[in-house]
């Protein structure tokens, strides 16, 4: 983990987004990055900086997005939308192989053309991409597409000093400062500070390196040295941001928290609420599971293999011979949370929550893994606040 | 390669009971499958297509539309005894559909409204759907149903394998295909977590909420979606308990988990 100090640490106004775009457009990359669309922050291909949402905000709550205006010209001022980086890396659909009548395999190159730059990556998303790299890029078999995909991604992570009322990495160490993982990184200032001419509400820069290829790239833009008392400004803002978090998932004893849950009442509590819809699993940054789908056409000639993204909320994920075993909502809540947050631990040496919020913000019934987890351990269902009483569980 | 022109076709018969015609028309359709399908089966009965009519047995029958006059029964178990495997297609012959909203109604009441002489209209006092009177194979889903999932069925019955038919929300296609939720961020009512996957997320990929066209998330017919979990929540959107069951019982009126899910009813609307 390296301290920036002031002297590895530039400043820049908002003009050099641009550039910065341009800088990477240039080099090959596919840029992709936030803009509004349908309501929402997005991520989608940017072909200039001018499509990032500037002046956009969002508020979030169980189950709420709401976009909305900021009073000041904020890049970077909203939290996870529905999408995670997830999508470009390990999406939702790819075909693995085809084959005709009696031909030979032909294994699918779904490589993108150009290698990704992704633009605004969390702090919480960085630590995301850190957890699929181990779980698919590595071990004894690692994803051959997933790796294509991700090998050269450049990555521009934007620091946090405005948390969102879902957010919690504070709670699990992985915000709201960038410490690993980037090509650069930047924080956006919207106070008036900063060297750069510039009044309150228009966002300056900090930008610092964490690789060759960032510094590579910081070469490039208008950037200039930041005096140190910038800096400790805005590592300030940021320290401030992690006492700011909207929620909270205390780590301790979480791990033996959900091992020793594993017959509570509590879980057909939350199987009455939860419709068992999968949407917490596919906005969740890192989750990886997957299904194969083999397809034919009409004659039998040509057949297909295609992986999709697949869910424990689905009924068919946990089919064996015979049946689903998790038939029940209570079952597949528990499995999700308990390895979200326990089993994760086993398997991958670390937690599988990043504490983005999504989950949270992105349940259409607003099921929020941070009060679940209060009300396991306050060890009774009736110590719940929200709504919800009194319905009926799925069986 | 096998010639076909030599081998001895499967035969596919499409059978239509109380419907729109719809479904069938998912059927013809198929525009480019078309010619490759009349190349893998002999369509023997299809009326919307040919007035020529083979006699049975059928390998493949596809049924559209509910039961609900006292000839469909006979009609429909005459059907199961010449079929080898009989697929139920859309939401009328796998859940009542619209015209399942008379069970929860006066039929004769309204019989002698709309007729002029309702002694000679002869219909029972509930639309049910093919499988309340036979054994069916597979339902499939939809109104109307889903062109890729009919070729993706015929395909299966024809190479001998299982269907690869998803039993999740539409909420997984809303997000395989990046649509942002309307729900969560515009606020709109949506039966998408509930309903199961098949049109693609078609609604809410142009902004509004799920229709519940493809009717409850269930396996092997066991209910499986927890629709009373939803109604909190549309009940929270401050959407009225009314709204809510009319919305519940559109195209799937006869499946329990939609029509069942608001306890109380509106007067007039309990069974
Ligand atoms: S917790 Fe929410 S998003 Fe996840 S499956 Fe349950 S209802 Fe859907
Ligand atoms: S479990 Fe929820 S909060 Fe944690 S990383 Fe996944 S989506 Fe984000
Ligand atoms: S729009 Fe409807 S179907 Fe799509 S994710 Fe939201 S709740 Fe599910």
């Amino acid at each position: 983990m390296s301290t920036p100090t002031a002297a590895g640490v530039s400043v820049m106004d908002v003009s050099a987004l641009c550039v910065l775009v341009d800088v990477l457009r240039d080099r090959g990359y596919a840029v992709i990055g936030p803009t509004v669309r349908d309501g929402a922050i997005v991520l989608d291909e940017l072909d200039s900086a001018e499509r990032l949402p500037f002046g956009w905000g969002v508020t979030l709550d169980a189950g709420t997005y709401r976009l909305r205006r900021r009073d000041d010209g904020a890049a970077f001022g909203h939290a996870a939308g529905p999408q995670s980086w997830k999508s470009y890396v390990h999406p939702a659909r790819e075909r693995l192989w085809s084959r005709d009548g009696d031909g030979p395999v032909v294994a699918a190159d779904e490589t993108p053309r150009r290698p990704y730059a992704f633009l605004g990556v969390r702090p919480c998303d960085l630590r995301a991409l850190g957890i699929l790299d181990r779980v698919l890029g590595q071990g004894r078999h690692p994803d051959q597409g997933y790796a294509r995909r991700r090998d050269g991604v450049f990555i521009v992570a934007v620091e946090c000093i405005e948390p969102g009322r879902t957010c919690f990495c504070g709670s699990m160490g992985s915000g709201p400062a960038a410490e690993e993982g980037y090509d650069l990184a930047l924080t956006e200032l919207l106070d008036g500070s900063g060297s750069v001419s510039s009044s309150p509400g228009t966002p300056t820069y900090l930008i610092r390196s964490g690789s060759p290829a960032g510094t590579d790239v910081l070469a490039e833009l208008p950037a200039t040295p930041a005096d140190a008392e910038l800096v400790a400004h805005a590592r300030d803002a940021v320290d401030a941001a992690a006492e700011r978090m909207g929620r909270s998932l205390p780590a301790d004893g979480l791990r033996e928290l959900m091992v020793e849950n594993r017959e509570s009442p509590h879980w057909d509590d939350v199987a009455a609420r939860c419709v068992t819809c999968g949407n917490c699993t596919m906005v969740c940054p890192t989750c990886f599971c997957t299904t194969t789908e083999d397809v034919t056409d009409l004659t039998g000639e040509h057949a297909e293999r295609w992986r999709r993204w697949d869910s424990c909320f689905d009924l068919d994920f946990s089919y064996i011979h015979g049946g689903s075993v998790r038939m029940s909502g209570a079952s597949r809540y528990r499995q999700w949370i308990t390895h979200k947050l326990s089993t994760w631990h086993d398997q991958f040496g670390s937690t599988g929550c990043v504490g983005c919020g999504r989950c949270i913000a992105w349940c259409p019934v607003g099921i929020d893994i941070t009060e679940e987890v209060a009300m396991l351990r306050a060890g009774s269902p009736d110590e719940r606040t929200t709504a919800g009483d009194g319905a009926e569980g799925p069986r | 390669m096998t010639d076909t022109s030599a081998r001895r076709l499967p035969t596919l018969a499409v059978w239509k009971f109380t419907s729109c015609d719809g479904c069938q028309l998912t059927l013809l359709d198929c525009e480019d499958e078309l010619l490759p399908l009349a190349g893998q089966v002999r369509i023997a009965h299809f009326l919307e297509a040919s007035r020529e009519s083979l006699p049975g047995p059928y390998d493949v029958s596809l049924v559209e539309g509910s039961v609900s006059t006292p000839d469909e029964i006979d009609r429909l178990k005459r059907i199961r005894e010449v079929s080898g495997v009989l697929v139920a297609i859309g939401a009328c012959a796998t859940a009542g559909g619209i015209q399942a909203l008379r069970n929860f109604a006066d039929v004769d009441e309204f019989r002698s409204v709309v007729y002029a002489r309702p002694e000679y209209v002869q219909t029972l006092d509930r639309s049910t759907p093919a499988s309340a009177h036979v054994r069916v194979d597979f339902e499939l889903r939809g109104c109307p149903i889903d062109k890729r999932q009919l070729l993706e069925v015929l395909t299966a019955y024809l190479v001998g394998r299982k269907p690869n038919i998803p039993r999740h929300s539409v909420c997984f296609e809303c997000k395989a295909r990046g649509t942002t939720c309307v729900m969560v961020a515009h606020g709109t009512p949506c039966l998408g977590p509930v309903t199961q996957a098949g049109c693609g997320a078609i609604c809410p990929a142009y902004s509004r909420g799920c229709f519940g066209c493809f009717g409850p998330v269930a396996v092997d017919g066991a209910p499986a979606a927890n629709v009373t979990g939803l109604v909190e929540r549309l009940r929270a959107l401050r959407m009225a308990d009314d709204d809510i069951v009319r919305a519940l019982r559109t195209f799937n009126s006869a499946a329990p988990e939609f029509s069942d899910a608001v306890p109380d009813g509106p007067s007039g609307r309990t069974r």
